[in-house]
C-alpha cells in the first residue's frame, strides 16, 4: 500500500476534520474558524490537484474498508470522479471567501459553516464512491448536513421548508435504498463498472431491472429536481445565499445529476439502457423538465426563485445530454456539470450581494441597479448571458455539444428542446438585464448599506467576479487542452465509450 | 502469562456475583453508594472483556458451576450472541450510571444504586443461563427490580404506570412458568441442551409453547400487547426509561431467541412467520403513528420503541423462513435500538430537566443552547431511522436483503414505510429544537455528563454502523443461530 492509495480518504477527511473541529468552537474565535475553513480548502485543492495529475498519466487512486460480508466501502478517483470533486472543491474555496464576508457578525456561524464543511465532505464523498452503497452512504449525509442549513435562520417558516426538503430528500433516499438493496440480492454486487454489470442478469430479470431502474432514477430525480420531483429546490431558497449557491445550485442537485449518469453508464451500462428501453423515457422526462422549469421561472418576481427554477431548467440539460445516447451528447452533459456550475453560482452571488448590499430581493425592485452596483452585475449579466447559450459564453458550448449529439444519433426533436428552452432563458433573464442596465435607479434602496470603498464588501465582490471569469473563459478557451471541456472527452473516451 | 490468568479465571460467575455483592454493599453503605455503583458497572465491563477474550481463544464454552454437570448442577454457556447481550448490558449500564450520579437526588440515589445492581446481576445472568428455569428466576427478578425502579419518581402517573408494567411483568412471568413446568413434566429436564434432544412436537409441547411466547411477548410489549410501555417507559425517570427500552425488552427478546433456535425447532412452521411478521409489521404503523401523533417528547420515545420492536420480529420471522442473513439483521437491530434509544431517553431526560416539561412544540432554540444534547438526538434518530451509515442501517439492510430474497413484498414496503415514519417523527422534533418558543420560559443548568453520556452512546449507535463485520463475525463464535431456519 503507497500513500496514494489514502489520497481519496485524505481528501475526504480534510473538509470533515475541520468541520468536527469548527461546531465545537465558539462564535467569537472568528480567527481560527477562518484559518481552519482555508487551511482545509486549501490541502483538499492541493491533493486534488495531484490526483488530476496522476489520473492524467494512468495512475489508479483506490481504497477500500469491508462494511459486511461483500460489501465494501470503496473511494476511487477516477476522471469522472475527480471532474465533480474538482468542481466542488474549487467552488467550495470560492463560496467560503464569499460565505465569510455575507455572515460575518450574524448569530451562530461556526454551527454553518461546520454543516457547510460537512455538505463538501458529502459532496466530494459522493464524487469519490467506487460503487452504490458508497455512494448511498454519502448521498445521506448530504441530505442531512443540508438541513440544518436550510433552517439556520430558525424561523417558523424556514423550519417548515426544512421539513419539505426532508419530505421529498428522504423518500427519494427511501426509493434508492430499495432500488440499491434489490439490485444487490439479484447481482451480488454494487460496483461502479464500465459498461455497467447488470447485463448478466438481463435475461432472467429484465422488468425488475426496468422497476430498479425507476427507483435509483427517482432517488436521484429528488435533489436533481427532475420534474415532478422538484417542489423542495424553490422552497429551500429561504436558505442564506451561499447555500442557495454552492448547495442549491452546485452541490446538491449535481448530486442527483452525478448520481444518474454513474446508474446509466456504469451501473446498467448505455447498451443495457437503451435496450431495456429507458433512455429515451429519460430523455423525454429531462426535456419537460427543462421546459417546465424555465416556464416557471417566467413568473417569479422573487429573484431566488426565479434562479431556483432556471436550476431545475438547466441541470436537466445534464440528463438530457447522457439520454440522447452517443459520445458527443454526453461530453456536452457532462460538461454542462461545470459550466452550468459556474455560471449559476455567479449569479446566485449576484442575488446574495443585491440583497445584502441593498436589501432588493424582487425583480421588480431590480431597476437602474447597475449604476449602484456596476461590477456586480457584470458578472451577473455574464452568468445570465451564458445561461441563455450566447457565444463565447461556456452556456453555448453546452448547447452546441447536446445539439450536435442529438443530430447525430437522429433524434431532431431534442434541438426543439434546446431552441425553445433559449428562447425561455431570454424572456427570463433579458427583462432583468434590461432593468437593470437601461431603466432609472429609485430614489432610495429597499435597505442601503454604504462601504467606504467599492460597491459592497470586496470578499463579496471578488467571487462572483472570478466566476463570471470562469464561465467566460470556459467557453473562449473551449478548445485549449487545459479546458473542463478537454477533460470531459477524456472522460467520455475513457470511462463510457 | 497475563492470558493463562485470563482464559482460566471464571470471569462468568464474577459478572453474576459481582453486581449482587456490589447491591449488599450499596444497601449498606449509603454515603458510598455512587461509587461502589460506578465501580461495579466498570469492573463489569472489564470482566465482559476478559470473556471477550477468552471467547475468541477457545471458542464457545461451558461452566460448570461448582464443577457439577447437568441434570444435577446449573451451566452457564457463553457464545457470541451471550457475550454480545452481556457486552451492551454493561456498557450502556455504565452510561446509565454515570448519568444518573448527577441526575437523583440524594433520596432516590438511596434506592436507584442497590436495586439497579440486583438488576444488573439478574440480567447477567440470564444472558449466561442455558436452562429454562432459569430464564424464569432471572426473569422474575429483573421484572421486580424494573417495576420498583419505574416508580421511582414518585409521580401519580409513575406509580400507575409503575403497577400496571408490575401486573403485566407478574402475569408474564407467571405464563411463562407455567410452560416451563409443562415442560419438566413432560421430558424431565429445564436444561435446554438436554431438553432440545428430547423434544417433540406433541400436544404438551405446544401448550407450553403456547404460554411461554404469551407470557415473552406481553414483556417484549409486541402489539397489541404494548399497552403497557408507553406509560410506564414515559412515567419512569430518564436513566431508568433508557434502561427500561434498551435492555429490560431486550433480555425477553432474548429468551425467545434462545428457545426458538434450540428447543422449539420441531414446532416451527409457516404459520408462525406468518404471525410474527404481521404483528410485527402492526407494531410499526401502529407505533410510528402513534410516535408521529404525540406531544411529548417522552411519549414519543416511547411509541418509537413498540415501533422498533416490530422490527425486531419481523426480523425473526424471516430468520425463523429460513433467511439466515435475517439473524444478523435482528441482532444489529437489537444492538442499535438499544444503543440509540436509550440515548435518546436520556436527552429527554436533559431537555425535561432544562425546561421543565417535555412538550415538543415548547422547545426553545435547544439546538443553540443545548448543542451536544441535540446532536445526541439527532445521530441516534439517524440510527432509529436506519439512515446510512448507523447500526440501525446495517440492520435495516440485512431486513430488506432477506425479505427482497423471500420476495416479501409486504414486509419491505412495511419497513421502508416505518424508515419514513420515523424520519417523520425525529424530524419534528428536531426541527423545532431550531426554533423560539412563543412563551418565555425558565432553564436549568445541566451538568456536562449528563450531556456527554448520551452522546457517547449515540455516536456508539452509529459507530456499530462502520464496525459491522468484526462485530459479527465476533457474534457468530459458537453458531449460535445453528441451521435454524435452514432444516426447513
Amino acid at each position: 500500500m503507497s500513500i496514494s492509495t489514502y489520497i481519496p480518504l485524505l481528501v475526504i477527511l480534510s473538509s470533515f476534520l475541520p468541520a468536527l473541529i469548527i461546531f465545537r468552537l465558539s462564535e467569537k474565535q472568528h480567527f481560527l474558524r477562518t484559518l481552519l475553513n482555508l487551511s482545509g480548502i486549501c490541502i483538499t485543492l492541493l491533493l486534488v490537484i495531484w490526483m488530476f495529475i496522476g489520473v492524467y498519466y494512468s495512475q489508479n487512486y483506490e481504497i477500500r474498508f469491508v462494511l459486511i460480508q461483500n460489501l465494501d466501502i470503496s473511494l476511487r478517483a477516477g476522471p469522472f470522479a475527480l471532474f465533480f470533486t474538482g468542481l466542488s472543491s474549487v467552488l467550495w474555496f470560492i463560496t467560503t471567501v464569499y460565505a465569510i464576508g455575507y455572515l460575518e457578525g450574524s448569530a451562530h456561524s461556526s454551527r454553518f459553516f461546520g454543516f457547510f464543511n460537512l455538505c463538501i465532505t458529502a459532496t466530494i464523498g459522493i464524487a469519490l464512491s467506487g460503487n452504490l452503497i458508497t455512494f448511498l452512504l454519502f448521498y445521506e449525509i448530504l441530505t442531512l448536513s443540508a438541513y440544518p442549513l436550510i433552517i439556520h435562520r430558525g424561523t417558523e417558516e424556514s423550519r417548515l421548508a426544512g421539513s419539505i426538503y426532508l419530505l421529498y430528500t428522504l423518500v427519494g433516499g427511501t426509493l434508492l435504498l430499495l432500488g440499491t438493496v434489490w439490485l444487490y440480492t439479484l447481482t451480488g454486487t454494487l460496483e461502479f463498472t464500465p459498461k455497467g454489470f447488470v447485463h448478466t442478469i438481463l435475461q432472467e430479470h429484465s422488468s425488475a431491472l426496468v422497476i430498479i431502474f425507476i427507483l435509483l432514477i427517482a432517488g436521484f430525480g429528488v435533489k436533481a429536481a427532475l420534474f415532478p420531483l422538484h417542489g423542495w429546490l424553490p422552497k429551500a431558497m429561504i436558505a442564506p445565499a451561499p447555500v442557495s449557491a454552492l448547495l442549491h445550485a452546485v452541490a446538491v442537485v449535481k448530486a442527483g445529476a452525478f448520481g444518474i449518469v454513474r446508474v446509466v453508464y456504469e451501473v446498467y451500462g448505455l447498451e443495457t439502457a437503451a435496450f431495456l428501453g429507458l433512455t429515451t423515457p429519460l430523455a423525454v422526462l429531462a426535456s419537460i423538465t427543462i421546459i417546465y422549469g424555465s416556464l416557471r421561472a417566467l413568473f417569479q418576481d422573487n429573484l431566488k426563485r426565479r434562479l431556483a427554477f432556471s436550476t431545475i431548467s438547466q441541470v436537466s440539460y445534464i440528463i438530457l445530454g447522457i439520454a440522447i445516447v452517443g459520445p458527443v451528447a454526453t461530453t456536452g452533459g457532462i460538461i454542462h456539470l461545470v459550466h452550468q456550475g459556474v455560471m449559476k453560482i455567479t449569479l446566485f452571488f449576484g442575488a446574495g450581494n443585491f440583497a445584502e448590499t441593498l436589501g432588493v430581493h424582487h425583480v421588480s425592485q431590480m431597476n437602474g441597479i447597475a449604476k449602484r452596483m456596476p461590477w456586480t452585475m457584470v458578472s451577473f449579466t455574464i452568468g445570465a448571458l451564458g445561461m441563455i447559450g450566447i457565444p463565447p459564453i461556456a452556456g453555448f458550448i453546452t448547447k452546441w455539444y447536446l445539439g450536435l449529439g442529438a443530430l447525430e444519433s437522429g433524434q431532431e426533436w431534442v434541438v426543439l428542446v434546446l431552441a425553445g428552452s433559449s428562447l425561455l432563458n431570454a424572456g427570463y433573464f433579458l427583462p432583468i438585464l434590461y432593468r437593470a442596465w437601461f431603466l432609472a435607479p429609485p430614489e432610495s434602496w429597499p435597505e442601503e448599506h454604504s462601504f467606504s470603498k467599492g460597491e459592497t464588501k470586496s470578499s463579496l465582490l471578488w467571487p462572483p467576479l472570478i466566476t463570471a471569469f470562469f464561465a467566460l473563459s470556459f467557453g473562449l478557451f473551449a478548445a485549449s487542452p487545459w479546458s473542463p471541456l478537454a477533460w470531459a472527452h477524456l472522460i467520455t473516451q475513457q470511462e463510457f465509450f | 502469562m497475563y492470558l493463562t490468568i485470563i482464559l482460566t479465571t471464571p470471569w462468568e460467575i464474577f459478572l453474576i456475583l459481582l453486581p449482587l455483592f456490589g447491591g449488599v454493599l450499596a444497601f449498606l453503605i449509603p454515603k458510598l453508594n455512587k461509587t461502589i455503583g460506578i465501580v461495579t458497572l466498570m469492573l463489569t465491563l472489564s470482566f465482559v472483556v476478559c470473556i471477550a477474550v477468552k471467547l475468541l481463544n477457545t471458542g464457545a464454552y461451558y461452566h460448570l458451576i461448582g464443577g457439577w454437570n447437568t441434570p444435577l448442577g446449573i451451566n452457564l454457556y457463553i457464545d457470541g450472541l451471550s457475550l454480545v447481550m452481556l457486552g451492551l448490558t454493561a456498557l450502556m449500564g455504565t452510561g446509565a450510571s454515570i448519568y444518573a450520579i448527577k441526575y437523583f437526588t440524594q433520596k432516590q440515589s438511596l434506592w436507584f444504586w442497590p436495586i439497579w445492581l440486583f438488576l444488573t446481576a439478574g440480567l447477567n445472568a440470564l444472558f449466561l443461563s442455558q436452562d429454562i428455569f432459569n430464564f424464569y428466576v432471572t426473569l422474575e427478578l429483573i421484572g421486580l427490580a424494573s417495576a420498583a425502579l419505574t416508580a421511582l419518581s414518585n409521580t401519580k402517573e409513575a406509580l400507575i404506570g409503575a403497577m400496571r408494567y408490575l401486573l403485566v411483568t407478574l402475569l408474564g412471568s407467571l405464563a411463562y412458568l407455567l410452560g416451563v413446568a409443562l415442560l419438566y413434566h413432560g421430558f424431565g429436564s429445564v436444561d435446554i441442551a438436554i431438553l432440545s434432544k428430547k423434544i417433540e412436537s406433541i400436544p404438551v409441547t405446544w401448550a407450553a409453547m403456547a404460554l411461554m411466547s404469551a407470557g415473552l411477548l406481553l414483556k417484549s410489549a409486541l402489539f397489541p400487547l404494548h399497552f403497557w410501555l408507553p406509560p410506564a417507559h414515559s412515567s419512569a425517570p430518564a436513566p431508568i426509561s433508557a434502561i427500561l427500552s434498551a435492555l429490560i425488552i431486550k433480555a425477553s427478546i432474548y429468551i425467545q431467541l434462545r428457545l426458538w433456535i434450540s428447543l422449539f425447532i420441531p414446532l416451527n412452521n409457516f404459520y408462525f412467520e406468518i404471525l410474527f411478521a404481521l404483528l410485527g409489521s402492526l407494531a410499526i404503523l401502529w407505533g410510528s403513528i402513534q410516535a408521529l401523533v404525540q406531544t411529548r417528547l417522552k411519549l414519543l420515545i416511547a411509541y418509537s420503541t413498540v415501533a422498533q420492536v416490530g422490527y425486531i420480529f419481523i426480523a425473526f420471522a424471516l430468520a425463523l423462513g429460513g433467511m439466515s442473513v435475517a439473524w444478523s439483521a435482528l441482532v444489529y437491530l437489537i444492538l442499535s435500538h438499544a444503543l440509540a434509544k436509550s440515548a435518546m431517553f436520556l436527552v429527554a431526560g436533559n431537555l425535561l430537566h432544562f425546561h421543565e416539561h417535555d412538550r415538543i412544540i415548547d422547545l426553545d432554540r435547544i439546538a443553540q443552547r443545548l448543542p451536544l444534547s441535540t446532536t445526541a438526538f439527532a445521530l441516534a434518530g439517524v440510527s432509529i431511522i436506519g439512515l446510512p451509515l448507523s447500526g440501525g442501517f446495517i440492520g435495516k439492510w440485512f431486513l430488506l436483503e432477506a425479505s427482497l430474497s423471500n420476495n416479501s413484498w409486504g414486509i419491505t414496503l412495511v419497513v421502508l414505510l416505518g424508515g419514513l415514519l420515523a424520519a417523520g417523527y425525529i424530524f419534528k422534533v428536531l426541527g423545532f429544537t431550531f426554533t423560539k418558543a412563543s412563551l418565555a420560559q425558565k432553564t436549568k443548568e445541566i451538568p456536562l455528563s449528563m450531556e456527554l453520556v448520551p452522546l457517547f452512546l449515540a455516536v456508539m449507535a452509529i459507530l456499530t454502523g462502520f464496525f459491522a463485520a468484526p462485530l459479527l463475525s465476533l457474534i457468530q463464535i459458537g453458531n449460535p443461530f445453528g441451521t435454524v431456519g435452514l432444516s426447513q
